[in-house]
């Protein structure tokens, strides 16, 4: 155990690195500088501003600089937010994030499982078809049509929430609606497949020959298993749910991570690029992490490789 | 039974046989090749060109002349939701070749390389997985103009992986079995075994994953160019479109519905030709559902 976690920190370290480097690159190739927008600037004011951020050194001075920054997790400045720290950008943007991804995380895992569960215990019935043409449909429906359609429907015509913007706690529910039903039906689809295949096996004919109730053979011994590939599809989902959420915060106006990312390529901000990077790669790992151990938990069978 | 069992058919012909079995992925079958054929044909039958504005007109609905409608600036729509669809399933098709040929001959490689080698390249693979790639994407687009043939390369760079570890799977499995010792022994070249045996061993999962691989494509294209960093207007593509249209929906609905209506049922065709590829290419997965 100690060995995968110790195994599972250095590839963590390894991908951060990358992160850090490949963003660096492709920040230092960006056309212009993050100074050249200012108009009507003496050289010697250019150059002094250079100097400031650093980028009148070489580039393996800077990406030094930027790795220093990183491994002792005092987080530079940003460029085009003068006066704020990247860390400090982070932390007002992810609340927003986090608090839309987790709430439809919590959506489509209490939708897709029951639905899915449903369909599985009534195969090939009407109601198990109408489940996964609902899922399909859900699947087909990316998030730049759900969300508009959502906010029109729920905010303009039935006016229950806010139609943008991130003023009160309800602002949370539309986002959060849009990508939750999107990952629900993924997740609904995975959860019928996988329920299926794990009552047709023979320790669910054990549990029912033994007179166990169908309630405790489905909910005690099937579903935990069947979660299995739930909970692996929870590891991409994860970074699924940060694309998706870049979409969702430009419809509905949310000051979230995102929109963050998408303003400092486009002024040309490499620190907050970079910060913004790392922090997306700490939380994939550590939610692949996290996938992991639990599924070692719930199925005894697999072991934690190191 | 009796058909089938009397002539012997190749594996490929019985995949095409189950798949035809179910009447779905036939239709999801043909309106993809009718949806192809009228956004190749449709837009040089039209009498207007994609840009083409009256700014007399602005937004309308159906109309007998606009068949799909206007846009804001008065230009037909349902001319550029075909030109768009030229645009989104050109970006589907050769961003998933792209990745499809970097993932089998990365996964090639490394299920015939075995041992250390496949264990390093595997490692690169998991590493490579916890990438926020979407924030590569979105700087390789500012960084290059967002020139249109990059969105093929950029798209393509990221979706490869699951690509090399089916084909490294399938590779691992094939590469000690008797047919291929028996190449060996007859005196067959490496290039030989990997061409004539490994390669049309690996194209079933290869279309299979391929086409799982479509409509996520199409879908990453759309998003990038919703966001504005994409296609460039006044060129469309169904991601501008549906950007356009959100931004107006209060007023104008189906300039966002029917670029909608088109992506998602292509996207719903898309996903029911690969359910139904797989089933028919792999009867294990079919028998499970």
């Amino acid at each position: 155990m100690i060995r995968f976690l110790l195994n599972r920190f250095v590839q963590g370290l390894v991908v951060i690195l990358a992160v850090i480097t490949i963003t660096f690159a492709l920040s230092r190739l960006l056309p212009g500088g993050p100074i050249q927008s200012e108009k009507n600037t003496s050289p010697e004011a250019i150059a002094a501003q250079r100097a400031y951020l650093g980028l009148d050194k070489p580039w393996y001075a800077q990406l030094g600089l930027q790795i220093a920054h990183y491994a002792m997790l005092d987080l530079p400045e940003s460029f085009h937010f003068k006066g704020r720290g990247v860390d400090e950008i982070i932390a007002s943007g992810f609340p927003v994030s986090g608090a839309v991804g987790l709430t439809a995380l919590a959506i489509a895992l209490g939708l897709g499982v029951p639905l899915g569960a449903f369909a599985a215990l009534r195969p090939n019935t009407l109601e198990d078809r109408a489940s996964m043409l609902a899922a399909t449909l859900g699947i087909c429906t990316p998030s730049m049509i759900l969300g508009p359609v959502i906010a029109m429907l729920l905010g303009l015509k039935l006016r229950w929430f806010n139609a943008s913007g991130w003023f009160d706690p309800s602002d949370v529910v539309m986002p959060a609606l849009t990508l939750g039903i999107i990952y629900s039906a993924q997740i609904a689809r995975l959860t019928r497949g996988s329920l299926r295949e794990t009552l047709s096996q023979e320790f669910v004919r054990t549990a029912r020959a033994k007179g166990a109730s169908e309630t405790s053979v489905v909910f005690l011994h099937a579903l935990k298993l069947a979660c299995l590939p739930v909970l692996n599809f929870l590891g991409p989902a994860a970074a699924g749910l940060l694309t998706g959420s870049i979409v969702v915060e430009s419809v509905f106006q949310l000051p979230g991570l995102g929109q963050f990312f998408i303003a400092s390529a486009i002024n040309r901000d490499m620190n907050l690029a970079i910060g913004i990077s790392v922090f997306y790669a700490t939380l994939i790992v550590g939610f692949n992490l996290l996938v992991d151990i639990l599924q070692a938990w719930l199925n005894p069978r697999i072991r934690l490789h190191a | 039974m009796s058909d089938s069992s009397r002539q012997s058919l190749s594996p490929m012909q019985a995949a095409w046989k189950r798949f035809c079995r179910h009447r779905i992925n036939l239709i999801a079958f043909w309106f993809l090749i009718a949806l192809v054929a009228v956004c190749l044909i449709g837009p040089s039958l039209s009498p207007y060109a994609q840009d083409a504005q009256d700014l007399e007109l602005k937004a309308t609905n159906i109309s007998p002349q606009h068949w799909l409608g206007t846009d804001t600036l008065g230009r037909d729509m349902l001319t550029r939701v075909l030109k768009g669809g030229q645009v989104s399933l050109a970006v589907g098709l050769l961003a998933t070749f792209v990745a499809a040929c970097i993932g089998v001959t990365y996964g090639l490689i490394s299920g015939l390389a075995g041992g250390r080698i496949d264990a390093v390249m595997m490692r690169v693979v998991d590493i490579l997985y916890a990438f926020p790639f979407i924030n590569f994407v979105i700087l390789l687009m500012v960084v290059f103009g967002r020139h249109f043939w990059l969105i093929f390369i950029a798209i393509g760079a990221v979706e490869w992986l699951t690509m090399a570890r089916v084909v490294r799977g399938q590779v691992l499995a094939l590469k000690n079995l008797e047919f291929v010792t028996a190449a060996k022994a007859s005196g067959a070249g490496f290039w030989h075994i990997v061409l004539k045996h490994l390669l049309p061993n690996v194209i079933g999962p290869v279309i299979i994953y391929a086409s799982l691989t479509v409509p996520g494509v199409m879908l990453l294209e759309a998003t990038l160019s919703f966001l504005g960093l994409g296609i460039q207007p006044p060129n469309a593509s169904w991601g501008v479109l549906l950007g356009d249209g959100s931004q107006v929906m209060q007023t104008y609905p189906w300039l966002l519905l029917y670029p909608g209506l088109f992506f998602s049922s292509t996207l719903l065709a898309l996903n029911i030709l690969g359910d139904g590829l797989r089933d028919a290419f792999d009867p294990k997965s079919a028998a499970q559902e």
